[in-house]
């Protein structure tokens, strides 16, 4: 599943929703279901803030596979890119304390998935790569 | 969805009710509004009420925390209540408990903070 949408603060909520929707398939937990909103939630953000500096008239894209109970999500921008990585991963950093960011956004991000990748190129854009196994998934049914 | 917010002023206390999701969009214009009742109203307190909250990320932790951060400055405290179980673990993994007190509901918020309801 892959779509995309305009880099304006209304879509947020839209991007959580469809992710979740999609998801719902695979019968996840509510539990499950928070976590993968919160993420997809923290990255849009991300790529709308950082990415692209707030400005309206980008894209942000969302991929989302689903395969043997695992989700892979991919969340993009073609926007400005994280100079150091490591840097921006690190609980409590922020590049804009004046908006009053918290700077947990990739925290929680690695807290509620199992694996997350982040590519990021100077004016190319930033890729967030992630993975999560879903509990039930795991169960036998009879 | 989005966000309904109430404010409501009790001696110095502050209490402001929350209902919907609290997301980046929604934390723009709620900072505005919330400091407004603050420094409008000569508040000390505040209890934060997020009994109808269903969905909270980074950045709604981030204008909680800012409000926080100017309650401490005036010399006041931040309790929170009744807080939906798919936020604790947003709120645990920040390390907000550590800091900011968790009350079960409004009265009991109140109460701690010498409030007769």
């Amino acid at each position: 599943m892959s779509f995309s949408f305009s880099s304006i603060s209304e879509n947020e909520a839209f991007a959580r929703v469809a992710v979740a929707s999609f998801v719902t398939q695979l019968d996840p937990t509510m539990e499950e279901l928070t976590e993968i909103k919160t993420v997809v939630s923290e990255a849009v953000t991300n790529a709308i803030i950082h990415g692209y500096g707030s400005e309206p008239h980008h894209k942000v894209y969302i991929d989302c596979v689903l395969y043997d109970g695992e989700i892979e999500l991919t969340i993009r921008d073609e926007g400005q890119g994280i100079i150091n990585v490591d840097e921006a991963r690190e609980p409590l950093f922020t590049s804009k304390p004046e908006m009053e960011r918290s700077g947990m956004g990739f925290t929680i991000i690695e807290n509620f998935m199992d694996t997350v990748e982040v590519i990021s190129a100077p004016e190319k854009g930033t890729s967030v790569y992630m993975k999560k196994q879903l509990s039930k998934s795991k169960t036998v049914y009879n | 969805m989005g966000l309904q917010t109430e404010f409501e002023v009790r001696g110095d206390v502050l209490i402001v009710r929350m209902e919907g999701e609290l997301d980046h969009h929604e934390a723009e214009g709620l900072r505005d509004t919330w400091k407004d009742w603050i420094y409008l109203h000569s508040i000390k307190h505040i209890i934060l009420n997020l009994k109808g909250v269903s969905f909270m990320d980074s950045s709604g932790l981030g204008v909680v925390l800012g409000r926080y951060k100017e309650i401490v400055q005036l010399g006041g405290e931040m309790v929170l209540c009744s807080v939906a179980p798919s936020l604790h673990r947003l709120f645990d993994m920040s390390g907000f408990f550590k800091i900011i007190r968790l009350e079960e509901n409004e009265d009991r918020a109140l109460q701690g903070l010498g409030v007769t309801s």
